[in-house]
Formats: structure tokens, sequence, C-alpha cells
């Protein structure tokens, strides 16, 4: 196995970038940074085209561009850098890299201070972001986890709305203290494995923990027990992330005060880190504990859903909109994974890519509005559609998208998503669980077209004192790529959706043993 | 006796090198200022090199008999000398290392900080004089010598925080400083009478042969191991002898609050670390048995103490300094873990956990003071708004503040980020659940008010006229080089952590 092999590289590229970028003057900046940004794009289109992985990473499938090297040794567990690819990460890299170009080039416009420290912690965000998702190593992984908090908790702190200092310091302190919380669920596992594993290697841990009788009893605590107590505070510390009801308010705070492109890579990419470890951890390696719990973790997400729905539909301000509904369908991620379904792993994973590519677009268009109106109130804009054709054409795309009209991600995604929690035989009363969930939707179409209603169409009237032109042919065409990439994956799901298929089934059938 | 190092054999005082280097650089201190006594001469620079070099010599002397492996387990195991009074092995050189390196950031620093003070000659001869008391309290081997040692490092830190005086808070600093030092000396002295009178012995392995054989004594005794264990709270700066270490940081000149709060409490961490696992194992109940006084449990409660007084007081205050002050008391808390995790299989590991997390902890911590040094030389205030909008002035020293103060909060952008989770994973090891959950609930804390800083630095805009006229070197660059070391040990922590963790494990 390799030392070091492409990821590395994307890594390097990024963080190198990163520094250049912080010496950089403000004027050139930006430019440098897109310009920097496009090699991670290429390089992760290039390790998408050369995929040769297949199954699943943790559970023994074949890693693709998988690297590894000694690193330290806590007490006598080996920690080794390990990184590598299946066809659950892939997809994932594949969105931070692209979103992270297109938010930088969003950033264009708005942000017009600090430029320099600006788009370094963008490049220093995206190389810990790819980090997080290529990570095989438990420490190596946590400490690309933990690291994604700092350039965020700068880029809210330092350029965003009024209330950005509150927002900052809240967004930070939640997600620190779930992090300390599944760290010690973790480690209660490790220990309980005993002899069992001497490292923290996930692909090992997770294989010793679905093998019978491998996790001990740990200080009285029988293993049952243990794998309870293990997976309540993993899930506790992943929801925060997620985020879940009731662990979520930290996410609007965050949303309305951060900088638009800062919501988009927010919103697109880590938030999935949570629904991410969730699958990785929890519903890989502690699935007995998952499906004996099936019916609260389902609770959970259902409530996530209309909730988060319900909330967005009481909002005035776009960005809040948007973030609430962020809720909404990361709690059709919860219920696809808690299915147990082939369709509900896949949907859910499909779901990921699919929210973060819309609800980037979403943010992006509210963001490019605002550059042009300065403001987000839906009572104060009104027939946008006449003066920013382009743009008004993508946000009802884009809303649409997000309703899940058919031929657009996210209906491959939600429909996946119910097909395989329809049919679960782990959910209690699935079909009508299901049923529930899917009335979210309609919340869904209410408030979108309610907005869209209210802001895009009817008579020209802005209560800002600005002079609305056509947006600037650089934000615009961030947009549209996003927008061809939301209508390809509708079309065709499966430019993604084999390989994640083919990640997930062994998490059903054929991994190390199955247990039931 | 006649011991190897790297293959050639020298006398056993020869591996106490790195302390006699700092003796002699205090020696060639006091014979500069005895050539050349006038004040705000060149002499300066000379006396903060001799410091600097000195300290950073001891400092890699130290480290290489612990990387040839001079006292441990794998080449000829500790050497005892002077009739088992002083001991070099693996944990004590650990700690000289520690002291090294922070003592050579702190002379590095003052020669700016002190610039056209008089008196310097006495101050880097007070550095190297406590630096040499802290190193050997890493070697001290009996009740005797640890209490000597121990005088040796205080009392030129009572003269070094009284260093301006005629500064009415340095003065009432070193006051407050040396009556609770002074107290706490004595019931530490009372507490090794106790000891002594149940035990006939002071040397520490001596001690813990002689306890078993006479449970006539165990009242004694456990009053004896109680005192023992008070008078340490006050080097280390833990509940309940904390109290003054606030005052003392806030009022003496920063580089020695940096001094202090990293190099002192390590010394103190080293010698509680020897005592109580050397002498006193079989009265904690570690070595099997029942517990005759449970020191393991009263040091869990005096960690947790610690861990919720400092941080929740660090919460509150308006001054970073003092902030600060209050933070390294709950970092005291999170190295008693180390004693308060500790269970009798596998040891090393937290043992080696809370060593690892003094060594971070003199790099960060010792920066975050200089920093603080470094405002107080462009005289910017002390309050966390008096930092407002600083990152625009300053924003390398402003990157390397940001650097220590995520990193003591155990983010991933330093060493502190590893040695606190090490430190976390003990308690879960140990099955001391409550120790972990206070744990996280300070460490979120204490993320809270940290951050406070870096929002000032960063977030905040400059609200005054303040201008940052001079950038002096020296504390630049201590600072720059206390940054890098912090980022530097988190990709290389896995380079000391096996030196850790063997000499931790050597002790049982």
């Amino acid at each position: 196995m390799a030392i070091a092999g492409p990821v590395e590289a994307l890594m390097a590229v990024a963080l190198v970038g990163a520094f250049v970028v912080f010496l950089a003057p403000d004027d050139s900046a930006g430019r440098i940074a897109t310009l920097v940004s496009l090699v991670p794009v290429a390089g992760s289109l290039w390790m998408y085209a050369v995929f040769d992985g297949s199954g699943n990473g943790l559970l023994g499938g074949d890693l693709a561009f998988e690297s590894s090297a000694a690193w330290i040794a806590l007490g006598r567990y080996e920690v080794a850098w390990h990184v590598g690819l299946d066809g659950i990460s892939l997809p994932l890299l594949l969105l931070t890299t692209v979103l992270t170009t297109l938010a930088l080039v969003s950033s264009w416009t708005p942000i017009d201070e600090r430029q320099s420290q600006f788009y370094g912690l963008v490049l220093l965000m995206e190389a810990s972001l790819i980090g997080v998702f290529t990570a095989l190593d438990f420490f190596v992984w946590l400490v690309f986890w933990e690291f994604v908090l700092i350039p965020m908790y700068f880029l809210i702190g330092v350029w965003g709305g009024p209330r950005r200092k509150y927002a900052a310091i809240k967004f930070f302190v939640y997600t620190n203290v779930a992090t300390l919380v599944m760290f010690v669920g973790f480690m209660a596992l490790v220990f309980g494995l005993g002899d069992s594993v001497s490292s923290f290697d996930l692909p090992a841990i997770a294989q010793a923990l679905r093998t019978p009788g491998e996790l001990g009893t740990f200080f009285g605590i029988d293993p049952g027990t243990l794998r309870l107590v293990a997976f309540t505070l993993m899930f506790a510390g992943f929801a925060v992330k997620v985020p879940v009801f009731p662990l979520h308010t930290w996410l609007p705070d965050a949303h309305v005060e951060a900088p638009t492109p800062v919501s988009v890579l927010l919103a697109g990419v880590l938030l999935k880190m949570g629904t991410y470890a969730l699958l990785r951890f929890n519903f890989t390696m502690l699935q007995e504990t998952a499906i004996a719990n099936a019916g609260v973790i389902v609770a959970f997400g259902v409530v996530s859903v209309i909730y988060g729905a319900l909330l967005a539909l009481a909002q005035q301000d776009l960005k809040r909109i948007v973030a609430y509904s962020s809720i909404s369908s990361m709690g059709y991620v919860i219920l696809g994974l808690v299915a147990f379904t082939p369709y509900g792993f896949g949907g859910a994973t499909f779901q990921m890519i699919a929210h973060g590519l819309i609800s980037g677009l979403l943010f992006m268009v509210v963001g490019v509005i605002y550059n042009e109106t300065h403001t987000r109130m839906v009572g104060d804009i009104s027939g946008m559609a006449d003066r920013m054709p382009w743009t008004v054409g993508v946000f009802v795309a884009a809303a649409f998208g997000y309703m899940g009209l058919p031929l657009m991600a996210g209906f491959a995604g939600e429909y996946l998503i119910f097909q395989g929690a329809f049919a679960s035989t782990v959910i209690p009363a699935a079909p009508l669980v299901t049923g529930v969930a899917m009335f979210g939707i309609v919340i869904v179409a209410g408030y979108l077209l309610w907005a869209m209603q209210r802001t895009l169409f009817g008579e020209y009237r802005l209560a800002t004192d600005y002079d609305v032109s056509r947006a600037p042919v650089h934000d615009v065409v961030p947009l549209v790529v996003l927008l061809a990439l939301v209508v390809a994956l509708g079309v065709q799901p499966r430019l993604v959706y084999d390989m994640i298929q083919d990640a997930v089934n062994p998490l059903l059938h054929g991994g190390v043993l199955p247990w039931w | 006796m006649v011991v190897e190092i790297g293959g050639f054999a020298v006398a056993d005082w020869v591996t106490l090198a790195p302390t006699l280097v700092l003796v002699a650089a205090s020696l060639l201190v006091f014979l500069i200022d005895t050539v050349e006594p006038r004040p705000g001469s060149s002499s300066n620079a000379v006396l903060a090199a001799v410091t600097t070099v000195g300290s950073l010599l001891a400092f890699l002397v130290a480290g290489y008999l612990l990387v040839v492996g001079v006292g441990q387990e794998r080449v000829t195991g500790p050497v005892s000398m002077f009739n088992g009074q002083l001991v070099v092995d693996g944990m004590s050189l650990f700690f000289v290392v520690i002291v090294g390196s922070v003592t050579a950031l702190v002379a590095l620093a003052s020669y700016d900080y002190l610039a056209g003070e008089a008196y310097q000659a006495e101050y880097y001869a007070l550095v190297l004089l406590a630096a040499t008391g802290m190193s050997l309290m890493a070697s001290a081997n009996s009740l005797a010598t640890a209490f000597v040692c121990l005088e040796l490092s205080s009392l030129p830190s009572y003269a070094l925080v009284a260093f301006y005086k005629d500064n009415r808070g340095s003065v009432e600093a070193s006051l407050k400083y040396f009556l609770v030092g002074a107290l706490s000396s004595s019931v530490l002295v009372y507490g090794i009478s106790l000891v002594y009178a149940a035990s006939g012995r002071l040397q520490f392995g001596a001690v813990a042969e002689q306890l078993g054989a006479r449970p006539e004594f165990a009242g004694v005794l456990g009053v004896g191991v109680v005192m023992v264990l008070l008078g340490f709270a006050f080097k280390t700066a833990s509940v309940p002898f904390h109290f003054w270490a606030p005052e003392a940081y806030e009022g003496a000149p920063a580089p020695v609050s940096a001094f202090l709060s990293s190099a002192s409490k390590a010394a103190g961490f080293v010698l509680a670390f020897r005592l109580f696992l050397t002498a006193f194992p079989e009265v904690g109940g570690l070595a099997g048995g029942d517990p005759a006084v449970d020191w393991v449990v009263a040091v869990q409660v005096l960690a947790v103490v610690t861990m919720f007084v400092g941080n929740f007081a660090a919460a509150t205050q308006e001054k970073v300094k003092r902030m600060l002050a209050y933070s390294s008391v709950g970092h005291a808390g999170y190295v008693l873990i180390g004693l308060a995790a500790i269970s009798a299989p596998d040891s090393g590991f937290v043992l080696g956990a809370s060593m690892m997390h003094l060594l971070v902890y003199g790099f960060m911590n010792t920066g975050a003071f200089l920093f603080v040094a470094l405002a107080e030389q462009w005289g910017i205030g002390r309050t966390f708004q008096d930092f407002n909008g600083l990152s625009t002035q300053a924003p390398l020293a402003c990157a390397a503040m940001t650097v220590f103060l995520f990193s003591l909060a155990g983010l991933p952008i330093g060493g502190g980020f590893i040695s606190k989770l090490y430190l976390l994973a003990a308690t879960a090891k140990a099955g001391t659940w409550l120790l972990g959950a206070a744990l996280i609930v300070n460490s979120a804390l204490s993320l809270y008010y940290y951050s406070r800083v870096v929002k000032a630095m960063w977030f905040e805009e400059p609200d005054g006229t303040v201008e940052i006229e001079s950038y002096p070197t020296s504390l630049y660059a201590a600072v720059v080089i206390a940054a890098v070391a912090t980022v530097v040990l988190l990709p290389a922590f896995g380079l000391l952590s096996p030196s850790a963790f063997n000499a931790a494990s050597g002790l049982f």
C-alpha cells in the first residue's frame, strides 16, 4: 500500500493553496483561490473516472486510492494515517470539491474585505473536509472532523451578519461538545473490544464490532448495554452536526449570520459530515442496537422532517427558510438510514449528495438576490422576475428541485428513501411512519411556493434603497453549473447511485457476518 | 557508581548534567554581573543569551539522555545516586525537557520585556536557580530532598514575582504568593514528618516498604499523606491552594507568569507523581488490598473541583492575563487526572497522558503568556476589549496566540488536541465516568472563554487609536517558536509519547 496517493495530493494542494492565498494581496485572492480549488475538482473527477473500488470500505470492500502510514501509538493502540475511498466517500468527496469551487466563485461579489483571509480559510476548510470523507483511522478522521470547526468559526465570526459573534460561538461550543461526547462513546467501544483490536483503524473496529462475541464486558457494563450507551453518545454527538431535532438550534443562527458562500458550504457539505458519520459509525458498527431502537431513531427523524418544515413555514427571512428546510431534509436521511433496506441506505446516501447540491443552489440564489437588493425578508421584495430573469429562473428551478420534482436530484433521493422506508421491516408501522414523513414534502411545497410568489412574481417593489440590475455573470455561472448537476443527477441518478448501492449493500448482506 | 551513556562509561552524577548546566549558567550570570555591573548596558544581551543558551543546553542534554535511554528500562534502569536521594530516570529527564524548553523561551522573551530595567542579572540568575530547583524536583527521591528542592524553586519564584518592586500589583502578588507558599510549605513539611513518624524512612522506596509493616500507624500516616497532597496542591496551583495563582500570575511580569504557570507547575506534578506512586502505592490500594487512605479518591475529588473552579472562574474574568491564570488552574485539574484515573493495569497510559499534556502545555501556555507580555510591551491594556482588532496590526502574533488558545481548548491545531483526548480516553479506560464528564463540561466552557480572546483579536473592529510601533524581535521570536512547537507537536506527538509512556510505566 502506498504511503501517499491522490487523496493526499488533493489535500496538500488545498492546504498549500490556503497559505499562498493568506499571503496574497486582497485584490487577487479570490481568483487565486478559485484557480487553486480547480485542482481538487479536476483531481476528484479523475478519481471518479478511474475509480476501481468495490464494496463497503469499512466491511472489507476494496478501497480505491488507499494509502497508509504509521503515525502514533496511543497506549497499545496504533494510530495510522489511513485514507481511502469507497462508493460512499467518493461522491461526497466530489460534492466537497465542486461546491467549494462554486462557493469561492460566488464569494467574489459579496466578500469585499479581508479577502485573502476569507479565501484562505475556505481552502483550509476544503482540505480538512477532504480528510473527513477519506480518513479510515478514527484518530485521523477526528483531527479533520474537529479542524473543520476552526475555519468555520472564523468565516462566520468575521464575515457574518449582525449577530455573527453569537452565532459563531454557539456553533463552535455546540459542535465541540458534541465531538467530545461522541469521542467518549467510541472509546468505550474500543476499550470494550479489548484485545481484539490493536489500532484505531475504522475497518478493523467495524468488523470486530459486527462479529458476535467480540465486544466484552467493560467495567461491569455488559456488551448489550455498552452498545446502547455508545450508540446513544455517538448518535447525540453526530445528531448535533446533522442536525436532528432537538439539537438543531445552532443551525439557524449559524446559517442566517454566515455570509452566503459559507452557508452554501455549511448546508452543502458540513451537515453531511453528520449523516456520513452516522452511516459510518452508528449504522455500520452498531446495527443491532440501531435496529432494536429503530422506533426511537425514526421518531427523531420524522419529527425533524415535520418540525423543520413547520419552522421553515413560519419564517420571513429567505435564508432562514432554506436553513430550516435543511433540518427537514436531513430528517429524510435519518429515515432512510434507519430503514435498513438497500434503497433506504442507498437513498439516504444519495440524498446527502442531492441535498448538498440543491440546498447549496438555493442558498446561492438567495445570496445573489441579496447582493442586488441587500435584503432577504420576504416582505421587502416583490417582482424580482422582471429584473433578474436568469437568477429567478434558477430560483424557481431549485425550489422545484427541493420540492422533489421528477428529473431533479431531490426526487431521486427522496423517492428512494420513501421506497426503502416503506418496505422496511425494522421501522415499526413503516408505511404509516413513511406517510407521515412524506407529508413534509407538502409543507416544503407550501413555504417555497409562498416565498416565490411573494418575492419573485407580481409587481416590482423593493423596500431597500438599491438599484437592482442583472447579476454579474460570475454570480450566475455557479448557479447554472449547480442546476446542471442537479438535473444531471435527476435524469441519471446512476452516475453516482451505482457506486453508492455497491458500497451500502454489504451493510445488509455479506458484511463480515450477517447477524440475522 | 558507573553508568553508561551512549556507549561511554561515566560517573553516575554525570546523568545530572542538565541540572548542572543550569547551575553553571546561573553562576556564569553572577560572574558576568560582577565583571560588568552597570545596568542597561550591552551586558543585558549577554545575560539573556547565557540564560537562553544554558536552559536550551539543559533541554538538549536532557533530550539526548532521554533518547539514548539513560535511566530507563531498556538500558540500565533508574540511576540512583547519593544513597537514593536523587534518581535519574525517564520521568525525571522528560520533565527536565519541559522545564528546559520553557526556561529557554522565557529567557528569550525576557530580553525585550526587561529592556531598560535594572537588576537584570539578578532576574536571570533567579530564573536559572528556580529552574535548577525544578529540575531537581524531577529527580528528588526522598522526602527531605523533595522538600529542599521544592524550596529551592519556590524562593526565587517569590522574588521574581516581586521583580517590579515599585509596582504595587507586583509586590502585592508576591506577598500573597509568599504567604500561601509559606503556609503550604509548613503543611507539607508537617505531613512529611507524620509520614516519617509512621514509616521511619524518608527515601520514597523505603517508605513504601515500611508502611505495610506498621498497620498501627495507619491514622498518623493517613493525616500525613493528605497533608502532603495538600502541600503539592500549592505548587501545582490546584484546589485548595490555588488562590495565589491568579494574583501572582497577574501581578508578576508576564514572562515570570509564563515560567511559573508552565515550568513550576510541571515540576510540582512530577514530584507528586513520583512521591505518590513510589512511596504510597499501597496506601492508595494500588498494589492490591484495601487502601489505608484512598488518596486516589481524594485526588479524583481535587481534580474535579480544580477543573470546575479554574474554568468557571476563568469564564468570568475581564482581564486576559487573569483568565489565563485561572485557565492554568483548570489545566492543573486536567493533569490531576493522571493520578485520579490511575488503576492497576495499564496505568502507564493515563500517567503518560498527563505527562504529554504537561509537555504540550509547556509550549502553548508559555506562548499565551508571552503574547500577553507582548501586549504589555505595546501598552494596549489588559482586558479583552483592549485586544479588539489587534489582528489588523499584528497578524502574525495574533495567529500565534490563536494557535495557543485553540490548542489549550483542545482543538486539532496543536498538540493540546491529542493530549486532551488522551486524558479523556484515559478516563474512559479507567471507567471513571464522572471525571470524563467533568472534563467534557470544562472543555466546552474553556472553548468559550478562550475564543473570547480570539473574537476580540479577529472579529472586533479596533476601537482605540493604539498604534503598535515596535515589534520586539526576541519576544516575537519566542512567541513564534512556541507556536511552531505547539503546531508541530500535533503530527510529531508520536515521536515523544513513547518516552512519556515508558517513563510513566517505569514508576510502577
